[in-house]
């Protein structure tokens, strides 16, 4: 009996826990349709007029478009270094070089952001890259290189070396074969390495924050300062869209890393 | 692997021959490292030369020597932002940690497919935008927020949520869930169950066996998880800066200001200087404990 009431608990734990995860993110999508000016949670009735401001709004409209850009852009560098480094690196006979050079390329995920923030500003200021799209691609595909390194690795860890050796065998030369062999093979890897690549670029901030220019404002960057700002729905509006392509990516990336598990 | 295709490759391209002392020469060997080095560059533009500026700055803007530390060190103040940023990622941690452990308990006892669910619940936030999450915070939090509404049911509140520690402990717990939640199943699920029953049929009650057989196995994952999650929250930026006060900022609010308001780069690095100092230190110190740890459980053996 007691037994049973320890399951019990344990699965209520796990099922307030799991609700205290996923719940609170949610509240943003009713907040998006009320028809009152404020923030108040139920939203009493309903409107899409957060939607048509936030259309209607310039400053909302370019930094979603800036978002869009800068993520687009920083998915095709980030996949295409990634995936070259993460296949050189299963290559490379070399195990210390190997070794340090992984270490460096997931480094970014360790440092903290506001020490990359700090130092890119510093640079770009030097360089006058501070709020152009370059700029801003350059600094996210640093933060992305990680995800795609990580993704495809995982992808290249259960691709049998001997597929390669027999289209070499074939007279195939080295491109042809990966080309042709590998990276079919590695595909899905690599793909949900694209989509978390858009998805760190689209909600980054923190260095965003530092590098922005009134030229070019991304999202997260617009919604943090309309947050300290002035507080309407049309955050919440904002957040919802967010939300919606980001869980949308997001699940394909990881339906993606499934499939390429359930192949092992 | 390259050895074996440098016979086929070399084929068509003269630069890939074999010397004729039959080892393969610098280029067939290290061709994959030439595939490496695009990102690297990139990498060591945009990321290890401004992290590097940044902490020669730290000893040399404006002048050279120690003084920006000094300035740090010296200020009550200062500490004081120090301190609350060690305090607050400490309980961050404790939190996660207390939230975590039954919800990684509950993966290595459940069916695949609640397994599956819980995995995604606790993934999925990971990928959620951090603007939003922490917007619904705030909208949560606020003095006439859900939260304070439902407290003030029983008569309760309302409390001043947001712009306080409590709303950035909160918010923090929640992004940093699954750093812990990873590290602690993947040990679980590491530890062979049958030795809860053995203790049982020695006569152990089930909580005995859990207390001193499961959990002392379970604590390289305790282990792990905390200092990813205490490293982590030592960084944190974004959820501190709109769900906390501005008066009790922790060491990144900070250094935005005084980076980006005023200006002061060599002060700025320097807190860089304690903050990636920390981080480097906790993460040895979690590698050393983790081959002692190992090396213990292989003398037992």
């Amino acid at each position: 009996m007691s037994a049973r009431l320890a399951r019990a608990a344990l699965w209520l734990t796990g099922v307030l826990v799991a609700a205290w995860l996923v719940a609170p993110t949610l509240v943003v999508i009713p907040l998006g349709f009320t028809d009152k000016v404020s923030l108040t949670f139920p939203p009493t009735g309903w409107s899409t007029r957060w939607y048509a401001n936030f259309f209607g709004d310039p400053a909302w409209t370019a930094a979603l478009a800036n978002s869009l850009l800068v993520g687009v852009l920083v998915a095709a560098v980030a996949t295409v270094l990634g995936t070259a480094a993460a296949f050189g690196l299963s290559r490379w006979t070399s195990r210390r070089g190997a070794a340090a050079a992984r270490v460096l390329l997931l480094a970014p995920m360790i440092v903290p952001g506001i020490i990359v923030a700090i130092g890119v500003y510093a640079v770009f200021l030097k360089f006058q890259l501070a709020g152009s799209l370059a700029g801003f691609v350059a600094a996210h595909t640093v933060l992305a290189l990680p995800f795609v390194v990580v993704s495809v690795s995982a992808s290249l860890g259960t691709f049998d070396v001997r597929l390669e050796t027999a289209a070499a065998s074939l007279g195939a030369g080295r491109w042809a074969t990966f080309r042709q062999v590998t990276l079919p093979l590695i595909m899905p890897g690599v793909v949900s390495g694209a989509l978390f690549a858009f998805v760190t670029s689209f909600d980054e901030v923190v260095v965003s924050l530092f590098i922005q220019s009134p030229a070019l404002v991304t999202l997260p960057v617009q919604m943090y300062s309309s947050v300290t700002r002035e507080t309407d729905p049309t955050l919440a509006a904002a957040a919802t869209m967010i939300l919606a392509l980001t869980t949308v990516l997001v699940t394909g990336g990881l339906a993606l890393s499934a499939r390429r598990n359930r192949a092992r | 692997m390259a050895a074996l295709l440098t016979p086929v490759a070399s084929g068509g391209r003269a630069g890939a021959a074999p010397p004729p002392s039959g080892r393969p020469g610098r280029l067939a060997r290290h061709w994959p490292f030439l595939l490496i080095v695009p990102a690297l560059l990139v990498l060591l533009a945009v990321f290890v030369y401004p992290v590097a500026q940044t902490f020669v700055g730290a000893f040399t803007i404006p002048e050279p020597g120690t003084e920006n530390f000094s300035w740090f060190f010296g200020s009550p103040a200062n500490v004081a932002v120090l301190t609350r940023t060690f305090s607050t990622a400490l309980w961050a941690t404790l939190i996660c940690l207390a939230l975590a452990y039954p919800y990684a308990y509950l993966m290595t006892v459940a069916s695949p497919k609640a397994r599956a669910a819980l995995l995604l619940i606790v993934m999925l936030p990971f990928w959620t935008s951090l603007m939003v999450r922490t917007f619904a915070w705030l909208v949560l939090l606020q003095d006439t927020g859900v939260v304070n509404d439902f407290l003030g049911l029983f008569g309760l509140g309302p409390f001043g949520l947001v712009r306080s520690r409590t709303g950035v402990l909160v918010g923090m717990v929640q992004i940093l869930m699954p750093f812990m939640v990873l590290p602690l199943y993947s040990v679980m699920s590491g530890i062979d169950r049958r030795l809860l029953t053995a203790a049982q049929s020695l006569g152990a009650r089930p909580i005995v066996a859990l207390l001193r057989v499961f959990v002392p196995l379970s604590l390289p994952g305790v282990a792990a998880g905390s200092t990813m999650v205490f490293i982590t929250s030592l960084g944190f930026y974004v959820t501190p800066a709109l769900l906390g006060s501005p008066s009790e900022a922790l060491i990144s609010q900070f250094m935005y200001t005084q980076v980006s308001g005023m200006l002061k780069w060599g002060r700025g690095g320097a807190m860089a200087v304690v903050l990636f100092a920390t981080t480097l230190l906790l993460m040895g110190l979690l590698g050393l404990a983790m081959r002692a740890g190992r090396r213990t459980r292989a003398a037992v053996r």
